[in-house]
């Protein structure tokens, strides 16, 4: 991941934008999306279309409060399900616009640029739709205060030592630093917005959303300490996030949970489903809206080295659950490794192996990480794995656990994939809105990337 | 606008790169302007000393919501699980100070940012949504590709005809009265 240094060969690596822009090209460009260009038909179609998914999920989530989460394939003692299992792929998901923009931002890399604004954005639409599943899985979503600590006057308070409750803290804290992270950033291009804007409404909205944003040499000095204590707070909370979630899990005893590995491996898991999911979105999105000059097949390629880097880590964490299992001797522990392998779910796991750890070995090769379809479809099939990972860990460990007495099978039912469905159209369609009604691409930081680049790269990242 | 009453609140120089912008800057502080700021469509570096900005509070603020955050999220454990609702648990501690560090860590990070992004907002006076330099219609132009410099009309030095004079020997393309309306 270097930034910036010369390659080998002595030859200067490819730019992080398309050479010729001017500060005044790449304004226009990114913020035409927003102001000027028109509805296409293809835009108002996906829309439409996503909208209607959204409306399975209002039914869907309807239902379940009319009757109950018994409406769910979920029974005892598979009590978590699909709830569960979506809650965690969505978070991670969640977890690359913070780490783009954060840690990457702390690490000086200058590809982070032209793809921090809708990674963060992807950011804050999942850890919404994550946020839906524990709250709806409660089966009675309006008693969800319950969870914060609050003077009630039954005289009770939640349980500090549980996982459950760091939980609520973790993602609650995560959502809103998120949000702010992603509004600060976008307050200078809310800016240009407003001053570009034709139209008295688009005037006033962006007007009061830029605050009044000036861009005076004390803001933006004040702005960058800001925005760089940020990055620096959000680090450590973007990997105590999933540390958290997999508390979840590890804290319990039940076999294949109760494991010291699932912190690092949940972190990277998370890291290398955003990744997939960075990709899945922007590689459409830079074909529609012809920003192939800003996110660059060398973007791309970056991307598809830290999936590569984060895949092994998640690989190595699969291999060590096996190796403690059988080390430890343990023979709950044992028989549910063997579960994995032979058990009623098996393919579920050969299909989470071939998805997550095979598949993507295919990245060592320069020629798949420059070519897009690849890509393209090796996002989507990692996205799948991370999924079933998720559903591997949740069922087999709850269908098996103790005594074969406690054992049973779990299946999903319409409604189970009606909500999942939903999500992912929620998902999309708040995608579809905000690339047409926010900058998708950060403007100001493209105009110091444009800034630096003409007076040559000083060798200091 | 029609007959409002309108005091002056600066002069304004125009300049089509960060580093012209920049060395004007320093001439002005040179010729000993105090009131000066500098507007540019992103953050140029050494500007902000150059029109004599050198400390800001916003780390200080940041660190305050920091250990309040944490003081807030220990302290609301502590009090819950050892003070106003133990639960005694085969005689284990009510003070599990262990089991509390995730949302302690988390209500650090929360009132760090939070104080982070506010105290900014609130040092920089936003939202304000309307300041004179807004009168400038190009002005517009500070969130695209073009840097201004203002020496305000309360600098003592501050002469409406010498001051242009002194931007446009700065090599300003454009030097404009921001007017004030009351």
């Amino acid at each position: 991941m270097s930034g910036d240094d010369k390659l080998p060969g002595g030859h200067e690596p490819e730019p992080w934008i398309e050479p010729g822009h001017t500060y005044a090209s790449v304004t226009d460009k990114i913020s035409s999306v927003v102001l000027t260009r028109p509805l296409g038909i293809g835009w108002l179609l996906g829309f439409a279309f996503l909208f209607g998914i959204v409306m399975v999920l209002n039914l869907a989530i309807g239902w379940l409060i009319t009757k109950g989460v018994g409406i769910w394939g979920i029974n005892i003692p598979i009590g978590w399900g699909f709830a569960i299992v979506n809650f965690v792929w969505w978070i991670g998901i969640g977890h690359a616009g913070t780490l783009i923009s954060a840690i990457l931002y702390l690490l000086n890399q200058k590809w982070r640029t032209s793809i921090n604004r809708f990674a963060e954005a992807m950011t804050l639409f999942a850890v919404a739709c994550a946020g839906l599943f524990p709250l709806i899985h409660t089966g009675r979503p309006w008693m969800a205060y319950y969870m914060f600590p609050y003077p009630s006057t039954m005289g009770i308070w939640p349980q500090f030592r549980s996982p459950l409750i760091w939980d609520v803290f973790a993602v609650s804290t995560y959502g809103t630093v998120s949000l702010l992270f992603w509004f600060v950033g976008l307050l200078p291009d809310l800016a240009t917005l407003r001053d570009r804007a034709k139209s008295r409404w688009q005037q006033v909205i962006f007007g009061v959303l830029s605050l009044g944003w000036r861009g005076s040499a004390r803001h933006w000095h004040r702005y960058q300490s800001a925005y760089l204590l940020l990055a620096g707070l959000a680090t450590p909370l973007v990997l105590s996030v999933h540390t958290v979630v997999s508390f979840d899990f590890a804290v319990g005893i039940v076999p294949g949970w109760h494991t010291t590995i699932f912190p690092p491996y949940f972190v990277a898991g998370a890291i290398y489903s955003g990744f997939a999911m960075v990709l899945t979105l922007a590689i459409p999105l830079r074909k529609a809206y012809g920003m192939e000059g800003f996110i660059t097949l060398r973007h791309l390629e970056q991307m598809a080295k830290v999936m590569l880097a984060t895949g092994l880590i998640v690989a190595y964490g699969y291999f060590i659950e096996f190796f403690m299992a059988f080390y430890s001797g343990n023979k709950f522990d044992v028989f549910l490794a063997k579960q994995r392998l032979h058990g009623p779910y098996a393919p579920f796991y050969y299909a989470l192996i071939l998805c997550n750890i095979l598949t993507p070995q295919l990245l060592w090769f320069k020629k798949v990480r420059r070519n897009i379809p690849a890509l393209f479809v090796m996002s989507l099939i990692i996205n799948t794995g991370m999924w079933l990972e998720r559903f591997v860990i949740v069922v087999i460990s709850l269908t098996r656990d103790f005594m074969p007495s406690a054992w049973g099978r779990y299946s999903p039912t319409v409604w189970d994939y009606a909500t999942f469905v939903g999500t992912l159209g929620l998902f999309t369609m708040l995608i579809f809105l905000f690339v047409r009604g926010l900058p998708a691409i950060a403007i100001s930081e493209m105009r110091e990337l444009v800034h630096e680049d003409s007076h040559g790269s000083e060798g200091h990242s | 606008m029609s007959e409002r009453r309108s005091q002056l609140f600066g002069v304004m120089g125009e300049f089509s790169t960060p580093e012209s912008l920049l060395a004007a800057t320093k001439k002005a502080r040179e010729a000993g302007y105090k009131h000066v700021e500098a507007y540019t469509p992103f953050p140029v570096e050494g500007l902000s000393e150059a029109v004599g900005f050198k400390w800001t509070a916003v780390p200080l603020l940041t660190l305050m919501g920091g250990v309040g955050g944490g003081l807030t999220g220990f302290g609301l454990q502590y009090w819950v699980a050892a003070i106003t609702y133990p639960i005694n648990i085969g005689g284990r501690p009510l003070n599990s100070w262990p089991a509390f560090i995730p949302v302690t860590f988390e209500l650090t990070v929360l009132g760090a940012s939070i104080f982070a992004v506010f105290g900014m907002l609130a040092l920089n006076k936003l939202p304000q949504p309307y300041h004179p330099v807004f009168n400038v219609e190009r002005f517009a132009q500070a969130s695209t590709d073009k840097f201004f410099l203002c020496i305000e009309a309360r600098d003592p030095k501050f002469d409406l005809v010498e001051t242009s004079k002194f931007l446009q020997s700065l090599h300003a393309q454009h030097v404009n009265e921001v007017k004030d309306e009351e």
